[in-house]
């Protein structure tokens, strides 16, 4: 096994400043507070200049059908970058899981045309909480015409698809099928999520027509890459939540004063931020790692992808709980980004499965059985 | 300058084991050989053991020597001369003191120690109280130095001594090469929790050490000794490591080995602590490839306080996993072992040892205060000591 290239190159490194300077623009904290008070929650056109201009919404889809053939490791360091602005935007649902699921199938080659023009938006429909090693869903039955019937709950980013990729049982088993949203049979609802930065929708197909794009033997491995591919990049977006908490932090503790000090001068705050620091040099190792298994089609991805979920979903978690901590009083106010972090740390440690879900996945891949 | 490639490397390799054949040549004299090839430490000088080449090359000039079957330097034997005085000299040194000294520190024929903590200096060790005074073209060197690990095999040590107690702390220290076999150093034995004396006392009666081995400027110590220590803990959290390589593989491995011992809390806790080390390795070999891509991360002192926390979690499980056998211990018998092996005792002797992780080489408390301070930018303790003479701190 060669060595994973755990840096980021030239390019990877251009790509980041993009989408940083756009965000640092378009996308600072208070703004995303702001929008995720009102009804519509996604940045819709914040998600058509990443999606149009820097061609974010076809950065894994080849060069041949309009998208910019990129990496997962490209996608990995855009996820930082939208994690560190907790970006209300269906990158990881369009862009990743639904691009990943279609890049799988044969055949898909219109659709993904389309999301690579930014001319549509896809989802995934499944609940955020699906595990690539998860039994294939059976809410949604489809009939030999390929008409769907069923529900599916906690979809994200499900409300603002224009393309859903449907994993459903049909007459010969499981099978992969896209759905317009504007077709008639697909009701969509909002529950109120947890995270309010990527919202989730409940979706329900009644005689909904489908196009079958794989079927029994297929759609399984199709689905599965497309969550492992997701479980692996959302490890990078952890990387950014975490990153944000440790910055904002530290900012903070040294402009803080109590006692005639700032707070950051007391050691018992220091050692916490040191300890955060370390989780984040070794997080940052960890989702590096993964994006690279990814990209690279190593056999040893799915070992690297539940390591990183494993290691990358409670430091997020860690990082924004000590965020609200350090913060006092302020951490806890609603005017205060800090929640949001938080509040999207806490839905990703359950995306694409918990950390003891990817641990005991671990233990089979690695020969550490029960 | 050209820049010195793999394939040169490979060539030089060749050209070396063609003039001394390994099976046929003394070790010293092959080791001395590789030296003056510039194959000891590539990223070295050239004339010092190196070609100034990349840190990263070393790697290709290993694996071809290990392919040859040929004789090392037994690292793990000499770890404080590579690890901290070679680098230490070649910052800080004359071209006299680096002729003299690095050869023979890297084939292993000189074994360096290391006299800095004292009983009274650990974690304060700018508070130092070992004294030397010019006399002459000599120093006199008097005072108590502690945890001196290969202090009895040990031809020379790197020193740090207060040479003017007028001056706060910091300033007044200056570096020194001691030759251990000097009259006045006296090396006892300092047996630990595991039974063993990996570690020594050294006190140092009226010293004398020429000025010729002084390293740095005099009052000038504080900053040589920084070069040591952010190489020490280089040295001790790094190394590069395939999966399992450390302590969780040997924990791994009795795993699979004893499926009588599983249970579903020990389960989860070493599937816990897989996470935690591969993490870790992985860490460790980013910073590797950001060393050798020449951007040095502030990661080592993290690396360190990684390895601690994990070594010592993981053999505490082990002990717990090995049940009724955890009862048992290989032998108290107090034994002065030239290096560490944790591989080679049993698991209470690792946990037992794993303990001095978090002290030696910097406390993992102190390596949080230099993390938070000087990656993070964080202030500082308010500190009542910094610009008080030394001779005037309350002790």
């Amino acid at each position: 096994m060669t060595s994973p290239d755990l840096l980021y190159s030239d390019v990877e490194d251009d790509l980041r400043s993009s989408v940083r300077s756009l965000l640092a623009d378009r996308c600072p904290p208070t703004a995303v507070l702001a929008r995720c008070e009102g009804d519509r929650p996604h940045d819709l056109p914040l998600w058509s200049t990443l999606a149009r201009e820097l061609g974010l919404a076809g950065l894994l889809v080849p060069e041949a059908l309009g998208g910019h053939g990129a990496s997962a490791r490209e996608a990995a360091v855009v996820l930082e970058e939208l994690g560190a602005a907790i970006t209300p935007v269906p990158f990881l649902s369009s862009a990743v899981l639904a691009t990943s699921a279609l890049l799988a199938c044969r055949g898909a080659e219109p659709e993904l045309t389309s999301l690579a023009s930014g001319g549509l938006t896809a989802a995934l429909a499944v609940p955020l909480s699906a595990a690539a090693d998860g039994a294939f869903p059976g809410g949604v039955r489809a009939d030999e015409d390929g008409v769907l019937t069923g529900r599916v709950g906690s979809v994200p980013d499900g409300a603002v698809a224009d393309l859903l990729v449907v994993p459903a049982v049909g007459p010969d088993g499981p099978g992969l099928y896209t759905v317009r949203t504007d077709a008639g049979g697909v009701d969509r609802s909002a529950p109120v999520p947890l995270d309010l930065t990527r919202p989730i929708a409940d979706i329900s197909f009644e005689q909904a027509p489908g196009r079958l794009l794989a079927g029994p033997g297929q759609a399984e491995p199709a689905l599965e890459r497309a969550l492992l591919t997701g479980a692996g990049l959302l490890a990078s977006e952890q990387l950014g939540i975490a990153q944000w908490c440790l910055e904002t932090t530290v900012a903070y503790l040294k402009e803080r004063t109590q006692f005639a000090r700032p707070v950051g001068s007391f050691q018992s705050l220091k050692h916490r931020l040191a300890d955060l620091w370390l989780e984040l040099v070794s997080a940052r190792a960890a989702a590096r790692n993964a994006a690279d298994a990814l990209a690279a089609g190593s056999p040893d991805a799915p070992v690297a992808v539940a390591l990183a979920q494993a290691y990358c979903a409670p430091a997020a978690v860690r990082a924004a709980e000590e965020c609200v901590q350090l913060h006092g009083g302020i951490g806890m106010t609603w005017e205060h980004p800090a929640h949001l972090f938080l509040k999207r740390a806490k839905a990703d440690e359950i995306a694409l499965g918990t950390p003891g879900r990817h641990r005991a996945r671990l233990g089979h891949l690695v020969g550490l059985p029960g | 300058m050209t820049t010195v490639t793999a394939d040169d490397l490979r060539e030089r390799v060749r050209a070396l084991l063609a003039e001394h054949d390994p099976g046929s040549t003394d070790r010293d004299d092959f080791l001395r050989a590789r030296f003056d090839a510039g194959l000891a430490w590539v990223h070295f000088p050239v004339g010092l053991g190196g070609l100034g080449a990349p840190r990263g090359l070393q790697a290709v000039v290993n694996a071809e020597l290990a392919d040859a079957e040929a004789p090392d330097n037994n690292p793990p034997r000499i770890g404080i001369g590579l690890g901290m005085a070679a680098p230490t000299i070649l910052k800080f040194g004359t071209d006299e003191q680096k002729h003299r000294f690095l050869r023979p520190l890297w084939t292993g024929e000189e074994v360096w120690c290391q006299l800095f903590s004292e009983p009274g200096a650990g974690s304060d060790l700018a508070a130092l109280g070992t004294r030397a005074v010019r006399d002459g073209d000599d120093w006199v060197v008097t005072g108590q130095k502690v945890w001196t690990s290969g202090a009895h095999s040990a031809r020379w040590a790197i020193l740090i001594a207060r040479t003017d107690p007028d001056l706060p702390k910091h300033r007044g220290i200056t570096y020194f090469v001691c030759d251990m076999s000097a009259p006045g150093v006296e090396v006892r034995p300092l047996r630990q929790i595991t039974g063993e004396a990996e570690f020594n006392e050294v006190f140092l009666t009226e010293v004398r050490i020429p000025d010729a081995h002084r390293l740095g400027e005099v009052g000038d110590g504080w900053r040589v000794a920084q070069t040591t220590l952010m190489n020490e803990r280089v040295a001790i959290g790094g190394g590069a490591m395939p999966r399992e390589g450390g302590l969780i593989g040997i924990v791994a491995d009795t795993w699979r080995k004893r499926p009588e011992l599983r249970t579903p809390d020990l389960h989860d806790r070493l599937l816990r602590l897989w996470v935690d080390a591969e993490v870790s390795r992985l860490a460790g070999e980013r910073l590797r490839q950001q060393l050798a891509a020449g951007a040095p991360g502030p990661e080592g002192s993290a690396m360190k306080l990684a390895f601690a926390r994990l070594n010592q979690a993981i053999s505490g499980l082990e002990v717990e996993l090995l049940g009724e056998e955890g009862l048992r211990y290989e032998e108290w018998t107090m034994h002065r072992p030239d290096i560490v092996d944790f591989g080679g005792r049993d698991a209470g002797y690792r946990y037992l040892r794993a303990k001095g992780n978090s002290i030696e080489g910097g406390t993992s408390e102190i390596l949080r205060n230099i993390i938070s301070e000087r990656v993070l930018g964080l202030p500082s303790e308010p500190r009542n000591d910094k610009d008080i003479a030394w001779k005037d701190l309350p002790r």
